[in-house]
Formats: structure tokens, C-alpha cells, sequence
């Protein structure tokens, strides 16, 4: 038995990794430099993605959804990581982990219709607002309004760091309905992107240069009420629900980049000679590997107790939380060392330890900060 | 109408090979297996026909091992109706596959059988011409494009032939073989996949179909490719060509 075998080692399982494996490789690598300089992903690939059952893996088969559990959706983040870049893995999850979940669990039969099943399709493509220029982690300081104005509600405000910003249809928004209310005085709302009076920018980021990120602006934009997902008053703690899908992401995904820098920056070091002998035989290099791959089995394995949780049904929330801090940390190590290895290559973005280090800058931060995971974690553990 | 599409299993191309200590045979171990490439291409053929003409069904049929479960399942995940595995240990020649396939004809009676023009991994194209002779069918080797009568009485199938095209008109039922170029075969999707998995896949002993399998031919020995070298520089043409006539002996 390998390892995860318990969790997706089943003859399906293995031939759907297969047919992820060949699209992700025929279809997203060859075109990885391409998304860079075009800044986004390239909008003709979500359709395809939708015929083979990709972006609805977990969700109704009623809304076009496979109605599987999370491991096959493991599988796919998994395949997905290895895209050769980070910019198109996160566009896509977004799509599918960030912008969709809250949908499918607490939409109406409608609004499901309406926006779940084209964006299973990848006819649609989502994106999710909940940042903003004055609260990041902290949701709850949000302050774009949704005003209930007859059967309408009238949308002010703006929302930050938004990815997908240029190539979404639509907006999974977090915004205040009742102030008065606290927590209870949220609601998310799906937003249409073509809809008068919203508008984005684009914002220049360091990294993940293969998605489009962007600042949304809101003013009177109108859109029925019947857009709001469930609960016009839960819409705080569906949110909350649906970052425990967002954290998943870079859960799964740290370590598999992790180990895909770390096979290149092996092969760099073996072919490379220095003093007479290849870096990868020198002492002070060969402990630089063994540390990264203790790291990265460590992160592996914690990403497999959380999704055999998830699988289970369980309340992940404490192992997604502390898994979240421990493998981006160990992403960014692991690439940050490989610059080193690399030399002067490592410092040019054509170099794949060169893009994880910028890349992995962002995983740390985004989803829910370090910080902010650390402070959940204190919470449920007393301390 | 019935499509038997003959499918493989053979090493992935990608992967490498190593020979066994006695040179007969490849190592086995940690050997990814897919289907045959070409049988690939004639499953899809297969299913774009079923696409067109309602009612056709598209039965796979493989011969070896328990294991060869695994590319019949990934052809009935891209699409196709149910398998047929022909279950042996022993190494089955071109003509014993030939006649299993014969034999199986007998009872699936199909219009139009379907298969690559070759293995990758032996190389021999000849099975599906043997079937066609077995059977007193009409054959088309090497297609490159398969136009179905509208009354799916015959076909039109263009073969690469040297210096060009060749485009046969054949009666069914017939044998045709596909090349590199029929089509792009699908992935398998994620549906695909799960439907797969209740499809019928029934497993016939080989012993059972009374065919005579013994084989005519033994492999004496295999051999890599010689490793390459690097190329050399010549400083000259007059210098390229006496050392193309005095030491390679080409001209």
C-alpha cells in the first residue's frame, strides 16, 4: 500500500487522476508562459474542463455535479497543482473551491440553476468578494452595503484583491444587510459582472501572474434579491463554512509543487559541477534535501489527515487550520532553498524554484493569514 | 449495428525499457501499461460512429491477462458498451489473436471490426489483415479516414500510402486498421469513469474457445538501440565526403 491508497486508491480513482493528469499536461503546461504574459487564464479552457466532469466533482448531479466525495476532488487539486503555474491552479480553484461551494450547499433551486450549472459547465466562470481595501481577515469589519430596496438589492462599496477579477461572470459576494444585526447582518449575494455601476481594476501583483487580480468598485449596482444564497441572515457563517473549502487549496497543493521544486532543483544539483563535483554530493547540499523532503513528507501527510476528514465529514476545522500555516511554510522553504541551489537561475522567473518562491509568498497570506489560522487554532484549543 | 474494436495492453510509450538478463524478454516491474496507441485511436473511431448512428454498439475485446481489466475499463469510461476479455497467461501470437478474434466473431457477429494497425510493443502489424483473410472479409490497413455508408452497408476508407492518399470503397462487414492520423482519441471523462465501472466486462479462459494458439515463432533475442554518440565536426565538404566514403563507407 502507498501512501493516500486509502483515500484514492481505487481503480477509479487512479484512472480519473490519468484523465486529469493528460489534460492538465496537453492542455494547461504547453500554455503555462503563455497565461503569464496574458495575465489570466484563457477563458476557452473552463468549457473543456466542464465536459470532463472537473468543476463539478463534488456538487448535485442535479446542477450537472458528479455528486462525489472530496477525494476525488483531491485528486483533481492535485493534478491541477502540477500546471507549471501557480496563477492558473488558483483561477481554476477559485472557480471551483472559493466561488461555488457556498452555492451548492445553501443556494435555492433557482439561483443553483441559474449560476451553478454553467459554471459546472465552465460556461461561467465565478470569482469570490469578500476582501476588502479596510478588512482582510477581518471579515467581520466589512462595510460594502447591500441596501433591500423593493425586490432589489442596491450594492455599495468596493472589494480588494479579487481573483478572477477580469474573466469572472459573476461575483459570490460578501456584503452588510442589516447593521444592527452583528454577525447575524451579513448575506452573500451572487453579483453579475456585467451588471451598471460595477467596475474593476486590475491590480500588478509579484506573483501568480497567470491570474487576473482586481479591485471591484460598487456603485447602485442592482440585482435581485433573489440572488442572495440562502440565508439572507447567515450569510457570515455560510462564508465562514465556504473558507474551509478555500483553505483545502493550498493544503493539498503545497506539497505536491514543493515536491515537483524539489525534483528539478535535484536534477539541477546532479548536473551541476562545482569544485570538481556535483552540488548535489556536497555535505552541507545533501542535508539542504533531506531537510526539505522531512518537510515535505511531513506535509503530505498532514494534507492526507485533513482530506481523509473532510472525506469522513468531520470537523476539520482545527487540522485545516493548523495544516494551512504548516504547509505553505513549508512551500515557501522549500523554494526559497532552491533559489539557493539554483544559483543566479533560481532569480529568473523562467526558473520553476525562481516562480515558487514568489508564488508561494501568496499562500501564507491569502484564504485566511497565518496569523488569523493561528488565532482559530488558540481558540478551539484553549490557550 | 456492432463495432468490435481489438484493444492491447502494452507498455506506456514514455516509459523505459529494460531487458531481461536473458535478453528474451522486457522487465515488467514498475511498467506503466496503457492501451495500445493505435487502439486508442480505433475506440474513438468506434464511438464517433456510434455518435453519428444511433443504435451501434461498441463491444472491446482484449486478450492476455486479468490485469488488461484496466484498459478495457479506461475504453468503456471513453465510451464504449461493454468488454470481452480472453483470459491467458501465455503469450499469444499474431495469428492465435487472429483467431480468437475469428472465433469470437462467430458469436458477436459484428459489422465492422476495429482495431490499430499495429502494437507498439511487438510491432507486427499483421493481426488485423490475418482476420480479415480468417474470415473471407474485406480489409482496409493504415486508415486514415472512415466515411460509413448511410445505409451501413459499406464504407469509404482513406488510406496513407506512399507519395499520398488511396481511397478504398469496401462492402461490410470488413476489418479496418487505424493510423496515427483517423483521429485524437477523447479523454475519459469523470462520468465516463463511474459509468464504467457497471458496465459488463465478461471474462472468457482462453482454453474455453477451442482455438488452436500454439505458437510458430520464438524470440531468440532482443537488443537495445546502440547508445547514441555525439556528432563530429568536419572542417569541409571535400573532407565530409571522404570521410563519408573512408571510414562510414556510405558513398
Amino acid at each position: 500500500m502507498t501512501a493516500g491508497d486509502d483515500i484514492y486508491g481505487s481503480a477509479e480513482h487512479l484512472a480519473f487522476r490519468e484523465t486529469v493528469r493528460k489534460f492538465v499536461q496537453s492542455e494547461l503546461v504547453p500554455r503555462a508562459r503563455e497565461f503569464d504574459h496574458l495575465g489570466r487564464i484563457d477563458k476557452t479552457v473552463y468549457p473543456k474542463m466542464g465536459a470532463l466532469g472537473l468543476l463539478g466533482i463534488r456538487w448535485d448531479p442535479q446542477y450537472g455535479g458528479q455528486g462525489l466525495d472530496y477525494s476525488y476532488h483531491a485528486v483533481f487539486l492535485e493534478e491541477l497543482a502540477l500546471c507549471d503555474n501557480a496563477g492558473v491552479a488558483m483561477g481554476i480553484s477559485v472557480q471551483t473551491d472559493m466561488a461555488t461551494p457556498a452555492l451548492a450547499r445553501f443556494g435555492s433551486d433557482a439561483l443553483k440553476r441559474k449560476y451553478l450549472t454553467p459554471a459546472i459547465r465552465g460556461e461561467h466562470v465565478g470569482a469570490i468578494a469578500v476582501t476588502e481595501p479596510g478588512a482582510g481577515s477581518d471579515v467581520a469589519a466589512i462595510k460594502t452595503r447591500a441596501v433591500r430596496k423593493g425586490d432589489e438589492w442596491v450594492i455599495n462599496g468596493s472589494k480588494m484583491f479579487i481573483t478572477n477579477a477580469a474573466t469572472a461572470d459573476w461575483l459570490c459576494l460578501l456584503a452588510v444587510t442589516d447593521p444592527e444585526a452583528g454577525y447575524g447582518g451579513f448575506s452573500q449575494i451572487i453579483v453579475p459582472t456585467d451588471r451598471p455601476g460595477l467596475t474593476y481594476q486590475l491590480l500588478d501583483k509579484i506573483g501568480n501572474k497567470g491570474s487576473d487580480t482586481g479591485l471591484f468598485f460598487f456603485e447602485d449596482v442592482r440585482v435581485p434579491l433573489s440572488n442572495t444564497i440562502g440565508d439572507p441572515h447567515r450569510g457570515f457563517q455560510q462564508q465562514m463554512n465556504q473558507f474551509q473549502d478555500e483553505r483545502m487549496v493550498p493544503i493539498v497543493m503545497a506539497p505536491v509543487v514543493s515536491r515537483q521544486v524539489w525534483e528539478a532543483t535535484l536534477k539541477h544539483s546532479q548536473e551541476r559541477v562545482v569544485f570538481g563535483k556535483p552540488l548535489a554530493k556536497m555535505q552541507v547540499n545533501q542535508h539542504k534535501f533531506v531537510d526539505m523532503m522531512i518537510q515535505i513528507t511531513a506535509a503530505e501527510e498532514f494534507a492526507r489527515r485533513c482530506i481523509r476528514k473532510v472525506v469522513r465529514g468531520e470537523d476539520a476545522t482545527l487540522d485545516i487550520s493548523m495544516a494551512k500555516v504548516f504547509c505553505t511554510a513549508v512551500e515557501q522553504f522549500v523554494a526559497n532553498t532552491c533559489v539557493q541551489l539554483f544559483g543566479g537561475a533560481g532569480y529568473c522567473w523562467e526558473n520553476p524554484a525562481a516562480r515558487a518562491f514568489v508564488d508561494s509568498r501568496l499562500v501564507s497570506i491569502g484564504g485566511g493569514a497565518d496569523e488569523v489560522m493561528k488565532q482559530v487554532v488558540a481558540k478551539i484549543l484553549q490557550v | 449495428m456492432k463495432i468490435l474494436v481489438c484493444v492491447k495492453r502494452v507498455p506506456d510509450p514514455e516509459t523505459v525499457i529494460k531487458l531481461t538478463p536473458e535478453g528474451a524478454s522486457i522487465v515488467t516491474d514498475n511498467v506503466k501499461w496503457v492501451i495500445n496507441p493505435f487502439d486508442e485511436i480505433a475506440i474513438e473511431e468506434a464511438l464517433r460512429i456510434k455518435e453519428k448512428a444511433a443504435g451501434t454498439e461498441v463491444v472491446l475485446l482484449s486478450i492476455g491477462q486479468k490485469t488488461a481489466q484496466e484498459q478495457l475499463r479506461t475504453g468503456l469510461a471513453m465510451g464504449a458498451d461493454r468488454a470481452i476479455l480472453v483470459l491467458t497467461d501465455q503469450v499469444v501470437e499474431p495469428l492465435a489473436v487472429a483467431r480468437v478474434i475469428e472465433k469470437l466473431v462467430g458469436t458477436e457477429k459484428p459489422e465492422l471490426i476495429l482495431m490499430g494497425k499495429q502494437a507498439i510493443d511487438d510491432d507486427s502489424n499483421c493481426a488485423g489483415q490475418m482476420v480479415a483473410e480468417l474470415l473471407g472479409w474485406p480489409q482496409a490497413t493504415f486508415a486514415s479516414k472512415v466515411v460509413l455508408g448511410g445505409d451501413q452497408k459499406g464504407a469509404q476508407v482513406t488510406r496513407e500510402v506512399d507519395g499520398g492518399l488511396e481511397t478504398l470503397a469496401i462492402p461490410l462487414p470488413a476489418v479496418v486498421t487505424a493510423d496515427l492520423r483517423l483521429n485524437e482519441p477523447r479523454y475519459a471523462s469523470l462520468p465516463g469513469i463511474m459509468k464504467a465501472r457497471k458496465k459488463e466486462l465478461k471474462e472468457i479462459p482462453l482454453a474455453e474457445l477451442g482455438v488452436d494458439v500454439a505458437p510458430r515463432t520464438r524470440i531468440v533475442k532482443l537488443e537495445t538501440p546502440p547508445k547514441r554518440t555525439g556528432g563530429r565536426k568536419v572542417g569541409s565538404v571535400q573532407e565530409l565526403v571522404q570521410v563519408l566514403h573512408d571510414e562510414a563507407k556510405v558513398i
